[in-house]
């Protein structure tokens, strides 16, 4: 089972990645709280997808799995796992959880 | 273009074939893939043997890209099937084959792509339609049809990934003599170069003409756009 505060850091480092390219007033914050979409969130659509795709790259490196995070099943769930930092590492969690076969 | 990493679908045989001989001389690094093996060789080439619409064998292809040269400039989705047939004579596995791999083998690749060519905020992806869909040929309905779909594809993907700076454009060749063709009769494509401004076949340097144009650095506000061959 991987390590939690790994996965944690690999969406931080994400979230840093994006951080490079908005203004010093608009960063977004490394919590576990921090919104990813919705009415509370300043991360914006376009924003999101280059997040998601971050942590995937950062996921295959690290763990040498290629994880796909926007499949069938996330768009299906009542509760989305994009909706904030908390859910997304939950999400993470539970895919590389999964016995593969 | 020296030593810029370029991935082309469907590089056994016709233009893929050419395309990656044609980059391999012009410095590129190139990886290929086709569902058999290739005969090509060259130190700046690499295939790899898959179907382009395996999605775990595409997502495996493109982690060996990362891998290996971290970051892709240009993915050239040049892997298609046709099959002519009058629409009442066109089994539904046939039509099945013919979008899996045209349309959805297409899509794969160009999001697979666009993901590791955003790391690096540029890219190029050039996907390949037919005449067949402004011409409107009769016999070609689901190929058409398919192609009329990568059209489709490659304008909403040019909005998409703008923000990006990935363009993604597409060419629509006339008949070149290849495979894909072979088993259209010699009077039917006679009436369709005839429909063409300018009445030939096309060469597969006119194809890669157009995908030089596509991919050079100079094209970066050239996105959504198709270019047919031959004047149709």
């Amino acid at each position: 089972m991987p390590d939690t505060q790994e996965i944690q850091s690999i969406i931080f480092a994400a979230i840093d990645e994006l951080n490079v390219q908005r203004e010093a007033d608009r960063q977004v914050e490394k919590s576990l709280d921090t919104k990813l979409f919705g009415k509370d969130s300043d991360v914006d659509s376009l924003d999101l997808v280059n997040l998601i795709v971050s942590v995937e790259a950062g996921l295959a490196e690290r763990f040498g799995a290629a994880v796909t995070l926007a499949d069938e099943r996330a768009f299906s769930r009542k509760s989305s796992p994009f909706k904030s930092v908390h859910s997304l590492l939950a999400y993470i969690e539970e895919l590389l959880g999964e016995d593969p076969t | 273009m020296n030593d810029s990493v370029v991935l082309i679908t469907g590089t056994r045989k016709g233009i893929g074939r050419y395309l990656a001989e044609h980059y391999v001389a012009k410095g590129c690094r190139v990886v290929g893939c086709s569902r058999s093996a290739t005969e090509f060789e060259s130190d700046r080439y690499e295939h790899f043997c898959l179907d382009v619409t395996d999605e775990a064998a595409v997502l495996d292809l493109f982690a060996r890209i990362r891998a290996k040269h971290g970051g892709l400039d240009v993915l050239i989705n040049n892997a298609g099937i046709a099959s002519m047939n009058h629409v009442l004579l066109t089994p539904v596995k046939t039509a099945e084959r013919i979008l899996k791999t045209n349309v959805l083998g297409t899509f794969l690749f160009c999001r697979e792509a666009a993901k590791l060519m955003q790391k690096r905020g540029k890219g190029r992806i050039v996907n390949f339609t037919t005449v067949a869909v402004p011409l409107k040929l009769e016999g070609e309905a689901i190929y058409a049809a398919s192609k009329a779909a990568v059209v489709t594809l490659t304008e909403i993907l040019a909005a998409e990934l703008a923000p990006m700076h990935i363009t993604v454009n597409a060419v629509g060749p006339t008949p070149v003599k290849t495979d894909l063709i072979r088993s259209v009769p010699e009077e039917k494509l006679e009436r369709l170069l005839n429909r063409q401004a300018i009445k030939r076949f096309g060469e597969f340097r006119d194809v890669a003409n157009v995908v030089d144009f596509f991919i050079r650095p100079e094209s970066d506000f050239v996105t959504g756009q198709t270019i047919f061959l031959g004047g149709v």
